[in-house]
């Protein structure tokens, strides 16, 4: 392929004005970009391989400003006035990101949103415009393209919305495709939909694609050369393939190695069973109420039995939608639910909250988010100590304190930031604070909700080791609900497949793996894009 | 749709009964009654005017009869106003109020949101204070001392305006009133459309429409606008309530024959009759407004739906 160079970005900076500061976010990086080939720029969050790119396009927030240069065919795109710029944006290079629920505008139709570009770039009339982008409707594989038009965007899924955006950077035939983590936010199956469309329209258009992302799997499949980003650096750069064979970068290495490895046990047959449940059901009911005719019925866990034995862990797999964070809640009593649950020997089918409160302090939940889940007014020791005050009340303050530092020292934290607030600590701590927070109770079973979904790579290796630790030390049992199969591969003994409320499949973590019986289990394998084993064919 | 205002107005009669039925017991609970010694009447005729009014049934069968002569929309007579009834002051009154009201808030929607969204476009800039300052005034300096300024300036100094009085409806002298009741308003809808149209600015689909090289015409005016005005449409609701049932102050001051008067007056004088009226009219363009504002939001927003 010609190798011309169409984009290049010299000793580009980016700063922010903060109120602590000037904070530089991209610190003078150079990338190149060809005609027609695939550059992805991989870095961990905060590395600025976002703010490179915001910046090339002039989206950055209204604090940051960048200087440098950023050269399209010659012409430097930052020095470029607003009405320049909008000839070249969306034109020549359009641009897809991580958000599809939230990108496009919520108050208007597929339509419309597709038809203004087209006829701001284009000159097009409304029903030549029209035409093309029930067209390109039809490219991106929009099923029943015509209604579609009329649709809003809260009437698609996630993985359609991310195909429009796709139709409407690709309207104006253009030379450069930036994609900011352009399938993060979707369910695995998605994801290798939407990567799989990419790489057929750049085969079709041969615009050139920059991938900005934090997957390796991405880059290894896709990616002609990549830059690897830290901290506002671009720390090694080259061919991929020779990239991955040969990383020369310490940090580059410990990224390619950030997949976590190792796998689960299973507890002696003689374990006993913690926690089961017999045929547990959830029904939401949407609508309905006074005159407002029948309710909706949505079963989101349907007939599902699981028996959970002590320092067992069992993954929970399935996408969005699929039940299993209503299955974890309501086997912790958290959503009213029909069917039996079994805590040890006793039946809590029928608890009510108050008869849950003396038993919460063994049955403990941990969250996705890192950032929502902790409040933001209280120390982190009283965010961690608060629970002892309910299910120990005798403690003295001096005790509590103890058992604080006991349990921050246990999840890996220095004892002191019980005295800090939680928004002073990254993503990775705030996990192990809530960790904490559960642990300090001495639980039995710990519900982890998608606990190292919302984290980088090389920190959820170091949150999974910490969960095993913990899980050795105080024999603990673990419902481990993720849709991410590496790491429930080297967290989980048993696995079960969730889909539509209904398990799929289920059994030893091996045998799932090695042999998958169900077709969606396969499905599900198949689209994880497997950073370990894949090669790249030339 | 349509059974959804159906649900809607139903819900709305046991609501209006809870407000009347409070509203009757409360201002009967206040010491005094409408033809107290402070008017110097005998005590014969007071008992007779007592008697004529049924004000010495129980407490209970007044209740029932007032309830029972709302249903038939009989708001009963004034006791203090006594040449007119209740319906004749409103009739009389509220077109008066309504057609203040009612400028004062279309005024205050419209320049408020100009100016919120020029602040907006302009964060921590000069124009931006400038609405910022202007907004922290008018809605810090009270309508007592916005009228008499607009009176002395525009009235006494200037002679562009008549001081007070309606005219008979007359434009010129719904200028003052206008301007003194819609100045504290246009301030909130300032502040309001500024802050909404700085997060709508800031949303990921003004983003993507940047970054496909839309003019900012259409990322303003189409994109970031329609779904900054959403706080807006929710504020006009009770605001229009408000507004269009009169007030007191602007009234007062302008000499304008509206109904603002009527709730204080009424309630000095244990005007019974007269303040369950005004209760009862309040409520209502309560409810119906905010039913108004319910259905424009399902008009601006695409999500919202009722069905």
């Amino acid at each position: 392929m010609a190798s011309e160079t169409i984009l290049s970005v010299k000793d580009l900076r980016v700063r922010f004005q903060t109120l602590d500061g000037t904070v530089e976010a991209v610190k003078g990086i150079n990338i190149k970009v060809n005609a027609g080939e695939t550059v992805a720029v991989v870095g961990e969050s905060g590395s600025g391989k976002s703010q490179t790119m915001m910046a090339a396009m002039s989206l950055l927030s209204s604090n940051g400003e960048a200087t440098g240069q950023v050269d399209y065919r010659g012409r430097n795109l930052l020095e470029m006035t607003k009405s320049e710029l909008n000839k070249v944006r969306g034109r020549k290079i359009s641009m897809i990101f991580q958000e599809p629920m939230t990108s496009l505008d919520p108050l208007y139709t597929i339509g419309n949103q597709l038809i203004e570009p087209i006829r701001r770039h284009r000159g097009l009339n409304a029903r030549a415009a029209r035409e093309e982008a029930l067209k390109l409707l039809r490219l991106v594989r929009i099923p029943d393209p015509e209604r579609r038009m009329k649709s809003y965007p809260h009437e698609m899924s996630g993985g359609q919305r991310q195909r429009v955006m796709i139709a409407m950077a690709l309207a104006n035939d253009p030379d450069i495709l930036i994609a900011d983590e352009p399938t993060t936010a979707l369910d695995v199956t998605i994801q290798a939909q939407i990567l799989m469309l990419l790489a057929e329209l750049q085969r079709k258009f041969g615009m050139a694609i920059v991938f900005i992302t934090h997957d390796l799997g991405i880059v290894r499949r896709f990616a002609d050369r990549v830059y690897v980003m830290r901290q506002g650096e671009v720390v090694e750069e080259g061919d991929a393939e020779a990239l991955f064979a040969n990383p020369q970068h310490a940090y580059t290495k410990m990224l390619l190695a950030a997949e976590p490895t190792g796998t689960k046990a299973p507890p002696p047959a003689s374990s006993p069973v913690l926690l089961e449940g017999r045929n547990v059901e959830v029904v939401f009911k949407i609508g309905g109420g006074f005159l407002g005719g029948e309710p909706l019925m949505l079963r989101a866990v349907d007939k599902i039995s699981i028996r959970l034995k002590r320092n067992q862990t069992i993954g929970i797999v399935g996408e969005s939608g699929s039940g299993k964070s209503t299955l974890g809640r309501a086997l912790l009593r958290l959503l009213p639910s029909d069917g039996v649950i079994r805590f040890g020997d006793r039946d809590i089918s029928e608890a009510d909250r108050r008869a849950m409160r003396p038993l919460r302090r063994e049955l403990q939940l941990v969250f996705q988010d890192p950032f929502g889940s902790l409040s933001p007014r209280m120390t982190v020791g009283q965010v961690i100590t608060e629970g002892l005050l309910v299910h120990e009340p005798s403690l003295t303050g001096k005790l509590r304190d103890q058992r604080a530092v006991e349990a921050l020292r246990e999840v890996g934290l220095d004892p002191n930031a019980r005295n800090r607030y939680p928004h002073e600590f990254s993503g990775g701590q705030r996990q192990r604070i809530a960790i904490a927070r559960a642990m300090i109770l001495k639980p039995k079973v710990v519900v982890l909700d998608e606990p190292t979904s919302a984290l980088d790579r090389s920190v959820q290796k170091q949150i999974v080791e910490l969960l095993r630790k913990l899980q050795a030390d105080h024999q603990l049992s673990y419902l481990f609900i993720s849709h991410d199969l590496a790491v429930v591969r080297a967290m989980a003994d048993y696995i079960i497949v969730m889909k539509q409320g209904k398990i799929v499949e289920e059994g030893p973590t091996e045998e799932i793996f090695g042999d998958p019986q169900a077709a969606y289990t396969q499905t599900l394998m198949n689209a994880a894009i497997d950073t370990t084993r894949f090669r790249i064919s030339a | 749709m349509l059974r959804y205002v159906f649900r809607r107005l139903l819900t709305a009669i046991p609501t209006l009964l809870v407000i009347v039925t409070v509203a009757f017991f409360l201002i009967r609970v206040a010491p005094g009654g409408p033809f107290n010694q402070e008017r110097g009447l005998s005590p014969e005729i007071r008992a007779n005017l007592e008697a004529q009014f049924g004000l010495n049934d129980p407490l209970w069968l007044q209740y029932v009869h007032y309830l029972g002569n709302l249903l038939r929309g009989n708001f009963g007579p004034s006791y203090n106003l006594p040449d007119f009834t209740v319906t004749e002051l409103f009739a009389k009154g509220l077109p008066i109020s309504v057609q203040i009201g009612a400028s004062a808030l279309v005024l205050a929607l419209i320049l408020g949101s100009i100016l919120g969204t020029i602040a907006a476009l302009n964060q921590n800039k000069l124009a931006d204070y400038s609405v910022i300052a202007l907004a922290t005034a008018g809605s810090t300096i009270p309508t007592f001392v916005i009228a008499p300024v607009i009176q002395l300036a525009f009235g006494l100094s200037w002679k562009l305006l008549p001081i007070g009085g309606w005219g008979d409806g007359a434009l010129i002298n719904k200028v003052g009133p206008v301007l003194t009741l819609a100045l504290p308003q246009i301030a909130i809808v300032a502040r309001l459309m500024r802050g909404s149209m700085i997060e709508s600015l800031r949303s990921h689909h003004i983003r993507t429409a940047r970054a496909l090289g839309l003019s900012d015409w259409s990322v303003v005016v189409k994109h970031a606008l329609r779904g900054a005005v959403l706080p807006i449409v929710s504020f006009t609701g009770p605001a229009a309530a408000a507004l269009l049932t009169g007030s007191i102050i602007v009234e007062t001051i302008f000499s304008i024959p509206g109904v603002g008067r009527y709730f204080v007056d009424a309630a000095l004088n244990r005007d019974y009759t007269l303040v369950m009226g005004t209760v009862v009219v309040i409520a209502l363009f309560t409810i119906i407004f905010n039913l108004i504002v319910d259905l424009l939001y399902a008009v601006v927003d695409p999500r919202v739906r009722y069905d």
